[in-house]
């Protein structure tokens, strides 16, 4: 079972990097279009209207169907990348007889799993396809770095670990995760066209992606919804820990680094409502908190000992 | 702290003074300073995590100091070893907290206000918001405004009726659930407070087949805080009969813990009943809380002394060092006689001997072996002053040696060895220890409750769309008009096409 499972997870990861070429096809015809010839507003997403493609030269009629062609592959693979991706998960479970979350290998692929599924209903419902490069990339580079560096063969838990909340806090920890990497992707996004617009050279991807206010709207929503759930997910490993180890806080470093992604993100919030501050240093922290959410996993799991030391590599 | 001292100075001082005061009040409480003291909060708490801390391992960070002789001290002197009780963390979180009081207090005067008062004028020029659209109409005005004012009241808007339009505003849950979640963090931090001025948390090691009593002289170690009393001590005591653990054998994390179960009885109020202590299930008594927190090895020995007689007689507990529980003790004898011993060595639960030395290979005790260096020395006065049971003060103690060569020996369950100049050890059998900790933390529910509240105001504070809308009447036309107040998730559309559709229905009763 848990070899089937990492077949499995393994063919995800070759998925999404055919999704990624898919992608980065899909943009680089868009760089070939002169900017002037697409309002990109009215193209995204839709097969374009037929009134404005007659009006449009031949050449760039042929271009947009090419790219809404790559667009759609892309779309497909991260569908069909996610459900095999979602089966691997599964499967885990299963050979492991508990939620598969016991481990570092565990904890990625199931939260990357949840930000692909994000990125599909944002795709199917709200015309969100754009985000697919990011997704696909962010997907592909964990998912490899998972199968690769941070395997671990099934092993049951701790006792530390027998307890509800370990699916609680986890749970909460891991959708928390996948929206803070969603909400991080569009912040990045924000950055870099904004950037752009300053130099007067929105070309390309950028130029397709909705304008700016909008992109920081999506990111602040993410974020919105990430905030509350993280909050509760320090909270709940408070909790446990009480139970676990007799103490609710002990500035263990991964209990540090989790106040300290709370810290940044609650800055991001009221930055967004302060004077001065709004759209690009905010975007700005939003970024640092995702480094710092980074941090914690990857860092301090692997560098640093501590009670949270449960990566199994 | 010194802006607000600096305030509080100036209250009563002449003008110059208090404009100063409000100055600094006025700057502490911005949002910009709020800001730049959570950045400095995230930054603050990073070296905590990054060197090692006095109250979690001292011994790593007397060597972290010893290591880098230059640094070490320097960093010492400013507290980066125990980041957490220094006074320049305190001030950020406190100054923090300030300006959140500071800002929030005003804030709650303005949302009582704001609740007690109508939804405000309609504006003259509707067409400015946001979201705008007009519809004409057959209907008298007054038909129109009440109908407007019905499906308004029926979606939770608070309505105000004016001459010729209907003003309404709903969300009002948005700026309460923000401040209850500012408030919340103030009480939690009340609630902290309490729990390190009132709590108390020690650790015991109690081996299998003995007990544990609450009382001030079996604690190993005990943090208290500043208005603790030993009458706080809940009474109760008990007995580890018995301490079951299991380690991972397969091959996949290998010797990873797999069960650690303590049977006890409890003693407590006149009566005895039995319990266990697991590691995610404490024992609870009242307001206090028992923890299985560590365990290890404590190799049972026999000692007689050079008159043949037993010197010292039970199990000895040594601490684990490492996964593999290499474990370090000492044995004393100091009723030995004609010269008083003692035995200073590891305990090795899983003994292989092989190219890389001799070690521990696995937690569990399939091959325990003892290994001891003896001491030994004139007898000492007995002077009752308390001794480090896991440590041996070598003052007045030499090695024994056999000729030029020191004396070390190894030993498995059932061995003995016989001393050099009369006396012997034996190794008669081993028993598990439980290092128990006992805390009493009695803040702890209102930390709870404020941190539950905390999160629910955040999730109002977040996710409810404060809004207004506005009808008005002019003649057979009728305008209608929307503000978002908080960034939404939008569906201003529809609600305003269901006011049009509703007030021109004509179901309106004047």
């Amino acid at each position: 079972m848990s070899a089937y499972s990492s077949l499995a997870m393994v063919t995800s990861m070759v998925i999404y990097l055919l999704a990624v070429v898919a992608f980065a096809a899909e943009w680089a015809v868009a760089r070939r279009l002169e900017p002037t010839s697409v309002d990109a507003s009215i193209l995204v997403g839709a097969g374009g209207p037929d009134e404005l493609a007659d009006r449009l030269a031949p050449a760039t009629q042929r271009r947009l169907l090419r790219l809404d062609m790559f667009g759609r592959v892309g779309l497909a693979l991260m569908l069909v990348g996610g459900a095999v991706h979602l089966v691997a998960v599964v499967l885990r479970g299963i050979a492991a007889d508990r939620m598969p979350w016991g481990n570092m290998y565990e904890f990625v692929t199931t939260a990357l799993a949840v930000v692909v599924a994000a990125y599909l209903v944002l795709a199917a419902r709200f015309d969100m396809r754009w985000l697919g490069l990011p997704t696909a990339l962010l997907a592909a580079i964990s998912q490899g770095l998972a199968v690769t560096v941070l395997y671990v063969a099934v092993a049951p838990l701790v006792p530390a670990l027998h307890s509800v909340w370990f699916v609680v806090h986890i749970m909460a920890a891991l959708v928390a995760g996948a929206a803070f990497n969603v909400g991080g992707i569009a912040s990045i996004l924000y950055l870099l066209k904004e950037r752009a617009q300053r130099r007067g050279s929105v070309g390309g991807y950028l130029g397709r992606i909705p304008d700016i206010r909008k992109i920081d709207t999506i990111a602040y929503r993410f974020h919105a919804f990430a905030f509350p759930l993280w909050t509760f997910a320090v909270a709940a490993g408070a909790i446990w820990a009480e139970f676990a180890w007799g103490r609710f806080w002990g500035w263990d470093p991964k209990e540090t680094w989790s106040l300290v992604t709370w810290v940044i993100y609650a800055g991001y919030l009221h930055a967004r409502a302060t004077a001065g501050w709004k759209g690009r240093r905010a975007a700005g922290i939003a970024v640092l908190g995702l480094v710092c959410f980074w941090f914690n996993f990857v860092g301090i799991n692997l560098l640093v000992s501590g009670l949270h030391s449960y990566a199994g590599v | 702290m010194t802006q607000v001292t600096a305030e509080a100075a100036t209250e009563a001082a002449p003008l110059r003074g208090g404009e100063l005061g409000r100055f600094l009040w006025t700057q502490l409480t911005s949002m910009r300073t709020a800001l730049v003291l959570l950045f400095a909060l995230a930054l603050a708490a990073i070296p905590g995590s990054l060197l090692p801390q006095r109250p979690v391992s001292p011994i790593r960070v007397k060597d972290w100091i010893t290591d880098n002789p230059l640094v070490g001290p320097a960093f010492d002197a400013v507290g980066l070893f125990d980041v957490y009780a220094s006074p320049w963390f305190a001030a950020i979180y406190l100054l923090l907290f300030i300006s959140l009081i500071g800002c929030i207090i005003p804030r709650i005067g303005v949302y009582v206000r704001a609740l007690n008062a109508p939804p405000p004028l309609t504006p003259k020029r509707l067409q400015r918001m946001p979201d705008y659209r007009t519809a004409s109409t057959a209907e008298p005005a007054q038909s129109v405004l009440q109908a407007a004012e019905q499906q308004l009241r029926s979606c939770g808007f608070r309505v105000r009726r004016l001459e010729d339009s209907v003003s309404a505003e709903r969300g009002y849950t948005r700026e309460l659930g923000n401040l209850v979640f500012h408030v919340s963090l103030v009480v939690m931090l009340i609630g902290l407070a309490w729990a390190s001025l009132l709590g108390y948390k020690g650790n015991t090691i109690v081996v299998e087949g003995q007990a544990f009593s609450n009382t001030l002289t079996q604690y190993d170690d005990l943090t208290t805080g500043a208005a603790f009393a030993p009458e706080q001590l809940d009474r109760f005591t008990i007995w580890v009969d018995q301490f079951d653990v299991k380690f991972e054998t397969g091959p996949v994390q290998r010797g990873a813990a797999r069960l650690f179960l303590a049977k006890v009885r409890v003693a407590e109020a006149g009566e005895t009943r039995p319990g266990v202590i697991e590691v995610n299930n404490p024992l609870i008594f009242g307001s206090s809380t028992v923890h299985l927190v560590g365990h290890g090895y404590a190799p049972v020995v026999t000692v007689r002394d050079g008159a043949g007689d037993v010197a010292f007689s039970g199990p000895v507990p040594f601490l684990p060092q490492d996964g593999n529980f290499t474990s370090l003790g000492v044995i004393k004898a100091p009723d030995a006689r004609p010269s008083r011993l003692a035995f200073e060595g590891s305990f090795l639960p899983a003994t292989v001997t092989d190219e890389l030395g001799t070690r521990s290979v696995f937690p569990d005790a399939v091959n325990p072996e003892l290994f001891l260096t003896a001491w030994t020395g004139p007898p000492r006065e007995e002077t009752g002053a308390p001794e480090n049971v896991y440590s041996l003060d070598k003052a007045g103690l030499v090695q024994l040696t056999e000729g030029e060569k020191k004396v070390a020996f190894r030993l498995k369950p059932g061995e003995s060895f016989d001393l050099p100049g009369g006396g012997s050890i034996s190794f008669d059998s081993w028993k598990r220890w439980t290092k128990l900790q006992v805390g009493h933390t009695p803040g702890l529910w209102l930390v709870l409750v404020s941190v539950l509240v905390a999160v629910t105001g955040l999730c109002l504070s977040l996710f409810i769309r404060p809004r207004r809308i506005w009808l008005r009447v002019v003649g057979d036309r009728v305008e209608v008009a929307g503000l978002e107040r908080a960034e939404g998730r939008g569906g201003m559309d529809d609600e305003l096409n269901e006011l049009i559709e509703a007030a021109t229905a004509g179901k309106g009763t004047t």
